[in-house]
């Protein structure tokens, strides 16, 4: 099993590509790797609860663990009480670490 | 990937001129954490990232808001990277920022700060083989 971290730093409102991007992750949990999708940046709006994003928690259940920036919610205003089911708040170290244990990372 | 380096290094590709995208926010916060819970770090620097030390940047005052340049305390990139450097140094990790050459003498901004030093490709190539991980931040 791979251990993979996809950054979406882009919200889904404003660039088409980051549904395919929630896509590779759900596809690369369902070949059995472990994928974590990072929100940062523009990428939380998609985590508001309410958002007619593509669904996070259809995400998990593909076994993708979805995480948001508390930076980047705090600078925009968004609670953690307020994130989608299946999006939990976190800091970069989830980035770091998984770096630290040799994940691929993809950015966009 | 290195399987046996002590403690484990990360590579940071940053591309990103500086004062133009919150990518180079998240990058420093990145790195800052990766030195912070013991990492080695590598950037390299392309493109407009590699002014990012430049050393002649300057802070400025504020004439709209009525401020002098001690009350502005704009902050410049220049120093986010020293303060990183330090920060390694203080935590016996290492950072090793090296700047694109090429990328430098298009862009006209050789003198970087101290800690920084002038590289090529070659040393990205370097760097990726003794990581754990690359992240290339790119700017699209």
């Amino acid at each position: 099993m791979a251990r993979y971290v996809l950054i979406e730093s882009r919200d889904p409102f404003e660039s088409n590509d980051v549904r395919y991007f929630y896509e590779l992750a759900a596809s690369l949990a369902r070949a059995e790797n472990d994928v974590t999708l990072f929100l940062v940046q523009n990428g939380v709006l998609a985590a508001r609860a309410g958002e007619q994003a593509p669904s996070f928690a259809e995400l998990g259940q593909a076994g993708v663990r979805v995480l948001a920036d508390d930076f980047s919610l705090r600078e925009r205003g968004i609670t953690a009480t307020r994130l989608s089911d299946g999006v939990k708040a976190s800091g970069v170290e989830a980035i770091v670490d998984r770096l630290g244990t040799g994940a691929h990372a993809l950015w966009h | 990937m290195a399987d046996s380096d002590t403690p484990a290094t990360i590579t940071f590709v940053l591309n990103d001129p500086p004062y133009e995208n919150a990518r180079s926010t998240t990058a420093f916060r990145l790195i800052d954490t990766a030195i912070r819970r013991g990492f080695n770090v590598n950037v390299f620097a392309y493109e407009g990232a590699v002014a990012l030390p430049f050393a002649r940047q300057a802070p400025h005052a504020n004439a709209v808001h009525g401020r002098d340049v001690a009350s502005e305390d704009h902050p410049n990139t220049k120093d986010w990277i020293a303060a990183l450097l330090a920060e390694a140094a203080e935590r016996q990790v290492k950072l090793d920022w090296v700047n694109c050459g090429l990328c430098v003498d298009e862009r006209g901004v050789a003198e970087a700060i101290p800690g920084t030093r002038r590289g090529s490709p070659a040393d990205l190539a370097k760097f990726s083989e003794a990581s754990r991980s690359t992240l290339v931040i790119p700017t699209r």
